[in-house]
C-alpha cells in the first residue's frame, strides 16, 4: 500500500489522530497511560526487587497484621502483614498490564476471527455460535467468571483465564454485526469478481473497516477487566497472599478502613493508595476510549 | 404480540437449558473427590469418599449426572447450601428480598437520574455543563463499586459515623428475633414489613442502611444510561424534523424535551437490558463489601467455599431475569416505538 500523503486511508487516519488529539480527555488519558507504562517498564529500577526469582512478591518485614504509616523506609507505608506498600503499587502495575492486555489480546483475537468467519460466510456455523452467544449472554461477565475461576482452582492466572473465556462474546458480537453490513456493499463484490480470495478480502477490505468499535470496546475493555479481577482477587479468588496485585492490596485493606475511635481514618493509606492506582489505570483507558468514540462516531465525527 | 411470547417462552427454556449445561459442564472439570467434599459433614464421613461417590454417581458420565441433576431440579430438589446451612431453595428464598429491595430502590434513581443528566448534556453540548457532567460519568463508570463501596465506608462509618454496614442495627435485629409474634415478615424486606406491621422505626433504620448501599450504586452504574441518553439527543437534535419545528417557531423547551427527548428515548430502552446485567453484578460488590446477606453476597461466599449447588442454582436464577427483563424490554419497545412489528 503506497503511504504516500494523499493515500485516502492515511488522510483518514491523520484526520482521526487530529480529532483524538483536539478532545482534552484524551490527552489526559495518554499522559495517565504513559506514566502507568513508564512505571510498569522501569519496576525494577524503581523498586528493586527483594526475590529475584518471584519480583512480584511484596516484601515484608514481619508478620504484624497492624499497618504501619509512612516512614523513610516504607514511602507509603506498610499494609496489613507488614507489606510494603509503594513496592506493591509499583509492581502492581505490571500485574494490571498483564491482566487487561492478555485478556483483551486473547478475547479480542478469538472474538474477532469467530465474528468475521461467522459474520461472513453465515450459515451452520453462525447459527451454532450466535445460539452458543446467546446461552453465555445470559450471566453476567462477573458470575460466569466467578463459576470459571471456582472450577479452575483460585490464581491471579486462572482469573484471566476465566475472564478472556467470558469477554470474548463481545467481540464476536459486534464484529459480526459490522461486518454483516459490510458483506453486501460494492466494494467487496468488486473484490470477489476480481478474483480476490476470502482470506484476503476479510482482512484487507473488510476487517479495518470493522475495526473500529472493536479498538473502543477493547480500550473500555482493558480498564473495566482490570477491575473485575482486582474484585476476584478481593473475594479471595485471586494470587497468593503477598503478591503485587492491586485487588489483593484492597483486600488486605479491608479490615483496617476504620481505625481506633480517636482516630478513625489513621490506616487511610493502606486503602487509598492502591485504591488511586487502580481507578487513574481505570480512568485512563475509559478516557482514551471515550476519546476514540467521539473520534470514530460517523455520526458525530464531521461536525 | 401472543405469537412472539410464545417463542420468547421457548428460547427462555433453551437458554435456561443450556446455561444448567454450561455451568454443570464447567463445575465437572472438578475431581469426583472434590466433588464428593461437598456432601461431607463430619470427619468420619470424610474416609468414605469412595463410598459417597459410588452412592451419588459422581464418577458417571456427564449426561448420567446431568440427568439425575434434572430430575431432583424438576422434583424442586436444588441440593444443599454449605453457606447457608439449609436447602438452596429455602436460602433463596431468605436471601432474595435484600438483594431486590437494594433494586427496587436504586433502579427509579438509576433511570431518571440518568436520563436527566444525559439530556442535559447532550442539549448543552460541548459547553461546560456538558464537560463536567461527562467528566463525572466518566469517573464513575471507571470506579470500581467495591472500592468505592469501601471509601464511602470509610468516610461515612469511620469518620462521621452516620451510617453503618449491614441490614437493621443490632438491638432491632435482637428484636425481631426475640418477638416473632410482633413482627410478621411478610416480603423480608425490612423497610416494607416495617411500614405494614406498623414499626417506622424500623422501616426507617432499614431506609438509612440503604442509603450508602444505593449512593455507591447510582453513581457507578447511572454512567451508562447517561452516556446513551446523551448521543441519542445528540443524534435527534440534529434531524430535520428539530430543524422544521424551530423554523415554525416552536419554543427551546418544546423542541428539547417534547421532540427530541422522547425520540433519544429509544436507545435507552434498547442498553436497559445491560444494565440489568450491570446491576446484578453491582449488587455482588455492593453487598460484599456493605454486608448485606443477599443473592451477591451468597454468590461470593459460596464462589470462595466451593459451593456448588449455589453456583448453579444463581446462574440458572440470572438466566431467567436476563430473558425475562429481554422479553419485557422488547414488548416495551414495540409499544413506545409503532415502527417496530414484533415478528
Amino acid at each position: 500500500m503506497a503511504t504516500n500523503k494523499f493515500h485516502p486511508r492515511w488522510r483518514e487516519f491523520k484526520f482521526t489522530l487530529h480529532r483524538i488529539f483536539r478532545n482534552p480527555s484524551a490527552i489526559i488519558g495518554f499522559m495517565l497511560l504513559f506514566c502507568f507504562m513508564a512505571v510498569a517498564m522501569l519496576a525494577p529500577v524503581i523498586a528493586p526487587p527483594k526475590n529475584q526469582f518471584n519480583p512480584y512478591m511484596m516484601p515484608h518485614k514481619g508478620y504484624s497484621p497492624t499497618p504501619k504509616p509512612p516512614s523513610e523506609q516504607n514511602i507509603f507505608g506498610t499494609t496489613s502483614g507488614q507489606y510494603d506498600i509503594f513496592y506493591g503499587a509499583v509492581w502492581g502495575t505490571r500485574t494490571a498490564f498483564k491482566i487487561g492486555l492478555f485478556v483483551v489480546l486473547i478475547a479480542g483475537i478469538v472474538g474477532i476471527s469467530l465474528g468475521a468467519i461467522a459474520g461472513y460466510y453465515g450459515g451452520l456455523l453462525d447459527e451454532i455460535l450466535m445460539r452458543l452467544i446467546d446461552i453465555m449472554w445470559a450471566i453476567p461477565t462477573l458470575v460466569l467468571a466467578m463459576a470459571i475461576v471456582v472450577a479452575f482452582g483460585r490464581g491471579l492466572d486462572k482469573i484471566m483465564i476465566a475472564l478472556a473465556l467470558v469477554q470474548w462474546r463481545w467481540y464476536v458480537r459486534v464484529i459480526r454485526s459490522e461486518i454483516l453490513t459490510l458483506r453486501d456493499q460494492d466494494f467487496v463484490h468488486a473484490a470477489k469478481l476480481m478474483g480476490v480470495s476470502d482470506f484476503i478480502i476479510i482482512t484487507r477490505h473488510i476487517l479495518p473497516n470493522a475495526i473500529y468499535p472493536v479498538l473502543i470496546m477493547a480500550s473500555m475493555d482493558m480498564g473495566s477487566m482490570v477491575i473485575t479481577a482486582a474484585f476476584l482477587s478481593f473475594v479471595g479468588l485471586g494470587a497468593p497472599k503477598g503478591y503485587a496485585d492491586w485487588g489483593q492490596m484492597v483486600a488486605l485493606a479491608r479490615n483496617y478502613i476504620v481505625g481506633p475511635v480517636d482516630d478513625p481514618l489513621r490506616f487511610w493509606y493502606t486503602i487509598v493508595i492502591p485504591g488511586a492506582c487502580i481507578i487513574l489505570f481505570v480512568l485512563a483507558w475509559n478516557l482514551i476510549g471515550d476519546a476514540l468514540r467521539d473520534a470514530f462516531d460517523p455520526k458525530l465525527r464531521r461536525r | 404480540m401472543l405469537p412472539f411470547i410464545i417463542r420468547r417462552f421457548f428460547f427462555l427454556i433453551f437458554v435456561l437449558f443450556g446455561v444448567s449445561v454450561l455451568i454443570f459442564g464447567i463445575l465437572m472439570t472438578f475431581s469426583p473427590e472434590r466433588r464428593a467434599a461437598a456432601y461431607v459433614t463430619t470427619p468420619q464421613q470424610a474416609k468414605d469418599i469412595p463410598k459417597i461417590i459410588k452412592q451419588f454417581g459422581l464418577d458417571d458420565p456427564f449426561y448420567h449426572q446431568y440427568f439425575r441433576w434434572i430430575k431432583e431440579v424438576a422434583k424442586g430438589n436444588l441440593g444443599w447450601s454449605l453457606v447457608a446451612a439449609r436447602p438452596v431453595g429455602e436460602a433463596f428464598w431468605r436471601y432474595f428480598p435484600v438483594t431486590l429491595e437494594m433494586n427496587l430502590f436504586a433502579a427509579p434513581i438509576v433511570i431518571f437520574f440518568g436520563i436527566w443528566l444525559g439530556s442535559v448534556s447532550g442539549i448543552h453540548r460541548d459547553t461546560w455543563v456538558d464537560h463536567s457532567t461527562r467528566i463525572f460519568a466518566i469517573i464513575g463508570w471507571s470506579l470500581p463499586t467495591f472500592l468505592f463501596a469501601l471509601i464511602l465506608l470509610m468516610v461515612f462509618y469511620g469518620y462521621f459515623q452516620a451510617f453503618s454496614p449491614g441490614v437493621l442495627s443490632d438491638e432491632l435485629t435482637l428484636f425481631i428475633i426475640d418477638n416473632p409474634d410482633k413482627f410478621t415478615p411478610y416480603t423480608g424486606m425490612y423497610t416494607i414489613d416495617g411500614i405494614l406491621n406498623g414499626r417506622l422505626d424500623i422501616a426507617l433504620d432499614g431506609l438509612h442502611h440503604l442509603v450508602l448501599p444505593i449512593i455507591t450504586y447510582v453513581i457507578v452504574v447511572v454512567a451508562l444510561n447517561m452516556r446513551v441518553m446523551r448521543s441519542g439527543i445528540i443524534e435527534e437534535l440534529s434531524k430535520d424534523y428539530v430543524l422544521t419545528a424551530r423554523a415554525k417557531g416552536a419554543d427551546n423547551k418544546t423542541v428539547n424535551f417534547k421532540h427530541a427527548r422522547r425520540n433519544a428515548l429509544l436507545p435507552v430502552v434498547t442498553v436497559a437490558g445491560q444494565l440489568v446485567a450491570l446491576s446484578m453484578e453491582g449488587s455482588v460488590s455492593v453487598e460484599v463489601v456493605y454486608n448485606r446477606h443477599g443473592i451477591g453476597w451468597w454468590l461470593a461466599e459460596s464462589a470462595t467455599q466451593l459451593d456448588m449447588p449455589v453456583l448453579m442454582c444463581i446462574c440458572l436464577f440470572m438466566g431467567v431475569v436476563f430473558v425475562i427483563t429481554n422479553l419485557i424490554l422488547d414488548i416495551m419497545y414495540a409499544v413506545i416505538d409503532p415502527r417496530i412489528r414484533l415478528n
